[in-house]
C-alpha cells in the first residue's frame, strides 16, 4: 500500500502540497482529481520518488522512501510502472524496443522470450503489428497505448497514470480509459490515476480523491464522492455537465 | 549600496552552488560508471557520435588551419631567412595549442550542442523520469557513456587534427611557397619532443571531459520549456568554449 503522511512541498517558493495525508488501497483504481496546477502530478511523482517532500513521509509497503536514493530507491521502484502524460517513449527506439526496454534492462529474459512478451503486450493494447514504428510515427492515442504496453510489460504491482487521456479526443480518451480498466481487472495491480476527465472517472474508479489547496479535501468511493455535500467539490465535479452514474462508461 | 552588495553576494553564492552541483554531477556519473551493468554498447554509440561523426569537420578545420599557419609563418620567417624552420613552427603550434583547442571547440559546436539538446528534450518530454521509474539510473545509462566517449573521442580527433594540420602546412609551404620538403619535415622531426605530444594529449583529454561534462549537465538540468532548451544549449556551448580556453591557459602555464 502507498501511504503519504503530512507531505509538504514547495516549488519555486510556492507551496504546492501543504500536508497531504493519503492512503492508496491495494488492488484498487484510485483517481486523484483537482484543479489545474493544484499539484496532482507533483503528488504522483512523490509516490515513486521522482520528487522528495520538504516535510512528511511517503511509505510504499513498509519502506519509507522520501529519504531514499540510489539503489535503495531503485529496489522500491521495481514494484512500479508509470504512464506519463506524453507517454515518454524513447524517440530513438521503435515501439517494440520501447516495450522491450524494461525487460532487457531489468529481467533475465532472453531474445525470443522478450519478443513473445512484447508482442503479447502490444496485442493487448491494440498495437499488434506496429512494433516497427517509431514514436514520432504514432498518433497521440497510439503513443499512450504503447506507453501502457511498456508499463504493463514487467507486470508491476503498482501503476501510476499521469493524465493518461490529456490531448486526446473524447472517443480516444474513452478507449484509453476502457483499456486501463480492462488491464486493471485482468492483472489486479494497484492503480493511481491523475485525471481531469469528469464525469468519466466516476465510472471507472474504485476510489476518488480530491486535492484542494494542497491537501486531500475528500477521499471516498466513486459513488460516495458524487453524493458529497461539500459545495466546492459539487461545483467542481458538476463542471463536466451532468453527474455520471457509476459504471456508465465501462461495462 | 547595501542592496547592491547583497545582490552580488547572492549571485556569488548561486554560482558557487552551481559549480558544486556540476562537480557532484560528474562525480556521480563516474561513480555509476564502475557499477554493473556496464554500458559498452551505449559508450560505443556515443563514441561513434562524438568521434567518428566529427571527423569530417575536424579534418576540414585542421587542413585550413595548417595551411593558413604555413602561409603566415612563411612570410614572417622569410624576413629573418628562417623559412627552413616553417615545419617546426607549424607542428609545434598545432601539437601544443591549436590542435587541442580548435578540435575541442569544433566538437563543442557539433557534438556538444547536440548532446545538450538531446538530453534536454529527454528531460522536457519526461523520458529521463521514465528511466528513473524503471529503476534505471539516468546518470549511468545516459551520462556516463557520453563522458567516456568525450574522454576517448576528443584525444583521437586531436591526433587527427595535428596530423592533417601539419600536412596542410606542408602543402602550402612546400608545394605553393617552395620550401624544401626535406627541410620542412626534418624541422618537424627535430623540433617536436615527447613533452609537446604529452602536453597535447593531456589537454585533449581534459578538453574532452569539459565538453561532455558541461554539455550533459546543461541538458540534464534544462528548464521545462522550448526557451529553456534554447538557453541551455547556448549556455552549454559558451561555457564549454570559455572553460576550454581558460583551462588551456592554466594547463599551459603548468606544463611550460
Amino acid at each position: 500500500m502507498i501511504k503519504l503522511v503530512g507531505v509538504e512541498k514547495k516549488l519555486g517558493g510556492q507551496p504546492v502540497l501543504q500536508g497531504v495525508d493519503l492512503s492508496i488501497p491495494v488492488g484498487k483504481l484510485t483517481t486523484i482529481i483537482g484543479g489545474s496546477g493544484s499539484g496532482k502530478s507533483v503528488l504522483l511523482k512523490h509516490m515513486i520518488g521522482l520528487m522528495q517532500p520538504d516535510r512528511g513521509e511517503v511509505w510504499v509497503g513498509d519502506v519509507e522512501i522520501s529519504r531514499l536514493s540510489g539503489t535503495h530507491l531503485n529496489d522500491v521502484r521495481k514494484q512500479f510502472a508509470m504512464l506519463f502524460q506524453g507517454a515518454a517513449l524513447f524517440d530513438s527506439l521503435t515501439v517494440f524496443e520501447n516495450v522491450a526496454f524494461p525487460l532487457r534492462e531489468k529481467s533475465r529474459m532472453k531474445g525470443p522470450e522478450v519478443g513473445r512478451r512484447v508482442e503479447e503486450k502490444l496485442k493487448e493494447v491494440g498495437l499488434a503489428g506496429m512494433g516497427h514504428k517509431f514514436p514520432a510515427e504514432l498518433s497521440g492515442g497510439m503513443r499512450k497505448r504503447a506507453g501502457l504496453a511498456r508499463a504493463l510489460v514487467m507486470e508491476p504491482e503498482i501503476i501510476l497514470f499521469d493524465e493518461p487521456t490529456t490531448g486526446l479526443d473524447p472517443l480516444m480518451a474513452k478507449s484509453i480509459h476502457d483499456l486501463i480498466v480492462t488491464m486493471h481487472r485482468r492483472f489486479g495491480f494497484t492503480a493511481v490515476m491523475v485525471s481531469h476527465e469528469i464525469p468519466e472517472i466516476f465510472g471507472i474508479s474504485d476510489w476518488v480523491a480530491m486535492l484542494r489547496k494542497g491537501k486531500i479535501a475528500l477521499m471516498a468511493t466513486a459513488a460516495e464522492f458524487q453524493r458529497t455535500t461539500d459545495p466546492e467539490i459539487q461545483e467542481f465535479i458538476s463542471v463536466g455537465g451532468t453527474l455520471a452514474l457509476p459504471g456508465s462508461l465501462v461495462g | 549600496m547595501t542592496n547592491a552588495i547583497e545582490q552580488l553576494g547572492a549571485w556569488a553564492v548561486m554560482r558557487v552552488q552551481e559549480m558544486g552541483r556540476m562537480v557532484l554531477f560528474m562525480l556521480s556519473a563516474f561513480a555509476w560508471l564502475v557499477r554493473p551493468p556496464f554500458r559498452f554498447h551505449q559508450t560505443m554509440k556515443q563514441l561513434h557520435f562524438i568521434g567518428y561523426r566529427s571527423t569530417f569537420v575536424v579534418v576540414l578545420t585542421a587542413a585550413f588551419t595548417g595551411m593558413v599557419l604555413a602561409l603566415q609563418g612563411y612570410y614572417s620567417l622569410r624576413r629573418f631567412g628562417s623559412e627552413g624552420v616553417l615545419g617546426a613552427a607549424v607542428a609545434l603550434s598545432m601539437i601544443r595549442e591549436l590542435g587541442p583547442v580548435l578540435a575541442a571547440l569544433m566538437v563543442t559546436a557539433r557534438a556538444g550542442s547536440a548532446m545538450t539538446a538531446e538530453i534536454g528534450i529527454m528531460r522536457i518530454t519526461e523520458q529521463i523520469d521514465a528511466l528513473d521509474t524503471m529503476a534505471i539510473n539516468p546518470l549511468q545509462y545516459l551520462i556516463a557513456p557520453k563522458l567516456v566517449a568525450g574522454l576517448i573521442g576528443v584525444p583521437l580527433l586531436v591526433a587527427i587534427f595535428d596530423v592533417v594540420g601539419i600536412y596542410g602546412g606542408s602543402i602550402v609551404g612546400v608545394n605553393l611557397l617552395g620550401v624544401s620538403e626535406g627541410a620542412y619535415w626534418s624541422s618537424v622531426e627535430s623540433a617536436v619532443e615527447w613533452k609537446d605530444v604529452y602536453g597535447g594529449i593531456l589537454k585533449s583529454i581534459s578538453f574532452g571531459l569539459i565538453v561532455s561534462w558541461v554539455c550533459c549537465y546543461k541538458g540534464f538540468y534544462t528548464r521545462q520549456s522550448a526557451e529553456g532548451l534554447g538557453t541551455a544549449t547556448t549556455e552549454a556551448v559558451v561555457l564549454s568554449s570559455v572553460l576550454i580556453l581558460v583551462w588551456d591557459y592554466l594547463l599551459t602555464s603548468l606544463l611550460l
